[in-house]
């Protein structure tokens, strides 16, 4: 045997145990990774099965799966709370999220136009401060907020918890957008611009047809939030009637959660399953959008 | 990336074409140039303005406004009935000898210090184990994402409340192991890890900008690492953790001031009540409690103050600490 000989079969079974550790490593990975899937989601899937456990069964059945699984707690929790049916939480927190998507994409657009490509002087100063807001705490706000809003005589509407949208009082938004402008190239608008278009067509005719992604971000995420917000109607919204969908998950759940578990997880699963199809359609998307923006959801 | 760079980016633009207006007549060379020029700016700043013009009414009236204005309840006896008088700092030193007060601050910068890093530490390790592979990572990253979107919200608070609940799952997979503590929920010392656990399980936003991040980090750099002889650790010490640092110096910031802020699941969890024992009555919701159900609004404006103080000058000490610990690469924007 010649000395390249053993040489080449040297670097073979070299080679060869590197693609076999290279196989072990990526078996190891997707373990690792769909055991961490399971853990992670395991309280959605824990929350899906338990809505369909009878009342009797919390606490007696540990399985995971229900033992005589129900559709009766869904029947239970249509008759709603306090004479209210469930539709019309339903109904209530659609009406503020889509109105809040509605505002959002306006007013957070016409912002983020002029800070990405209005050279007005003061520019710099109001992103700045713009900015600032984003770290504020909200907390600071509420009392004089509702106090306005009382004085107003706006309590128990929707005009508090939507106001501030069609203001762009959210910072997160205008940054988002600003962001997703600055990343165009301008020779669009600069040609328009020496064509005579003012800004207003710039901004209806070229950018907002550019800046459909962010906007489709910006929906969802001003979506979702609303969808979820719990102390703003909390704070605004007395009468049932008018109860978002998390104001009436808390009365279900102080008012029957000890005696009527399964009513509770139901009712919540009910109120996650817009939000989690939402996700599902538009993973891609939010993901994609948090991560170039560079901001968190 | 980062808002700092961002402000400076834009600060710089007007500067520059006030300068430019100002300037004596260039390619021009003659006298109506800079009156047509500063006509122009005329224009952009009436453009501007007007555009700003949703965002400029919201700022004063639902931001600025009321700022101020709780910075003024702050020093008065102020509850929606009975009359308002001005009490000096009597909120303030009321507020130090309120042990309430001082629970819920406890409680809170315990969720805070705590649970902050926990959260990070599982983001940055998930986020790592993400990079490693370049396929097949879509679905892992979107399944960790989804609790960061719902995690706030009554349902989720309502479901946590359940599983660390007597024979809810939590309970019955620690008496597998022999441990029974039963409930979590009527343990005022078990409310914390309860908390803590629900907000690192909303690890997934801060980890989809680590890995924005760690997909930044040039490749070369690791090679160079290699040649020099570096192992895993120390790459990940001397490559991925500095060029990293800015999105941590990001993350950790924006997450602290978010976890101040912690209030639907706290609230949920006690029933609104802050207990057990005071267990969630985190500040946010002592805030509330205060304002909103005591309707003493002034004490309350002067606990909003204490915590915008307190959140400013976190972010004041991470801003002036991190030139020793940001590292910022070369690529000035």
């Amino acid at each position: 045997m010649s000395a390249t000989t053993v040489d080449r079969d040297r670097t073979a079974t070299r080679t060869g145990s590197l693609r076999r550790r290279r196989t072990w490593t990526t078996v190891a990975w997707v373990v690792a990774m769909v055991a961490l899937t399971a853990v992670i989601l395991y309280p959605l899937a824990w929350m899906v099965s338990a809505s369909f456990k009878p009342t009797a069964e919390f606490g007696a059945n540990q399985a995971f799966l229900p033992e005589n699984p129900t559709i009766g707690n869904y029947f239970k929790v249509l008759e709603g709370v306090g004479g209210v049916p469930l539709w019309r939480f339903f109904l209530n927190s659609f009406i503020l999220a889509s109105l809040s998507v509605v505002g959002i994409v306006i007013s957070a657009s016409l912002a983020a136009y002029a800070f990405a490509r209005i050279r007005f002087r003061g520019n710099g100063a109001w992103f700045a401060v713009m900015i600032g807001t984003l770290l504020l705490p909200f907390h600071v706000l509420i009392i004089p907020q509702y106090m306005l809003f009382r004085r107003l005589d706006l309590v128990d509407t929707f005009v508090p918890l939507l106001l501030g949208k069609f203001l762009a009082v959210e910072a997160f938004f205008v940054f988002l957008i600003v962001q997703f402008i600055r990343g165009l190239p301008r020779d669009m608008d600069e040609a328009a611009r020496i064509d005579g278009c003012g800004h207003w067509r710039i901004f209806w005719l070229i950018i907002l047809p550019l800046i459909k992604p962010a906007l489709v971000s910006a929906s969802i995420f001003a979506f979702i939030w609303s969808w979820n917000d719990f102390l703003g109607p909390l704070l605004y919204l007395n009468s049932p009637d008018n109860y978002p969908l998390p104001l009436a998950l808390r009365v279900f759940n102080d008012q029957t959660s000890s005696s009527d578990y399964g009513a509770t997880v139901a009712v919540s699963v009910l109120a996650l399953l817009p939000i989690l199809l939402f996700f599902i359609i538009f993973q891609r998307f939010l993901v994609e959008g948090v991560s170039t923006q560079g901001l968190k959801g | 990336m980062t808002i700092a760079t961002h402000a400076a980016d834009a600060a710089t633009d007007p500067v520059r074409d006030r300068a430019r207006g100002g300037a004596p007549a260039g390619a021009g060379g003659s006298a109506p140039a800079p009156r047509r020029r500063r006509a122009l700016q005329r224009r952009e700043d009436a453009a501007g303005y007007l555009f700003l013009t949703p965002w400029l009414i919201g700022f004063f009236l639902l931001t600025a406004g009321p700022m101020l204005f709780s910075l003024y309840l702050a020093f008065t006896n102020y509850s929606i009935f009975g009359k308002t008088e001005f009490i000096g700092l009597d909120n303030f030193a009321r507020m130090m000898d309120d042990e309430v007060w001082w629970g819920s601050v406890r409680i809170t910068l315990l969720y805070v210090l705590v649970g902050t890093p926990i959260k990070l530490l599982a983001a940055l390790a998930v986020a790592m184990l993400l990079n490693y592979r370049s396929k097949g990572t879509g679905f892992f990253r979107s399944a960790f994402y989804a609790p960061s979107l719902i995690g706030a919200s009554v349902s989720i608070a309502i479901v946590w409340r359940a599983m660390f609940s007597t024979g809810g799952p939590v309970d019955s997979s620690l008496r597998i192991f022999g441990i029974d503590i039963g409930g979590w929920v009527g343990i005022p010392a078990l409310i914390l890890p309860m908390m803590i656990l629900l907000a690192v399980w909303q690890f997934g936003a801060p980890m989809v900008i680590f890995l924005a991040g760690l997909k930044q980090v040039p490749a070369e750099l690791y090679e160079a690492a290699s040649v020099d002889g570096a192992g895993p650790l120390g790459k990940f010490r001397n490559v991925t953790l500095p060029m990293l640092s800015p999105v941590i110096f990001f993350n950790l910031l924006l997450e602290m001031i978010h976890a101040f802020q912690v209030f639907a699941s706290a609230y949920i969890i006690g029933s609104g009540t802050g207990g057990p024992a005071g267990a969630t009555n985190f500040y946010t919701v002592y805030l509330y409690t205060r304002a909103f159900t005591n309707t003493q609004m002034g004490y309350a404006s002067a606990m909003a103050w204490v915590l915008l103080i307190a959140v400013g000058i976190i972010a004041v000490i991470m801003f002036r600490t991190s030139n020793s610990w940001v590292h910022y690469s070369g690529d000035k924007r």
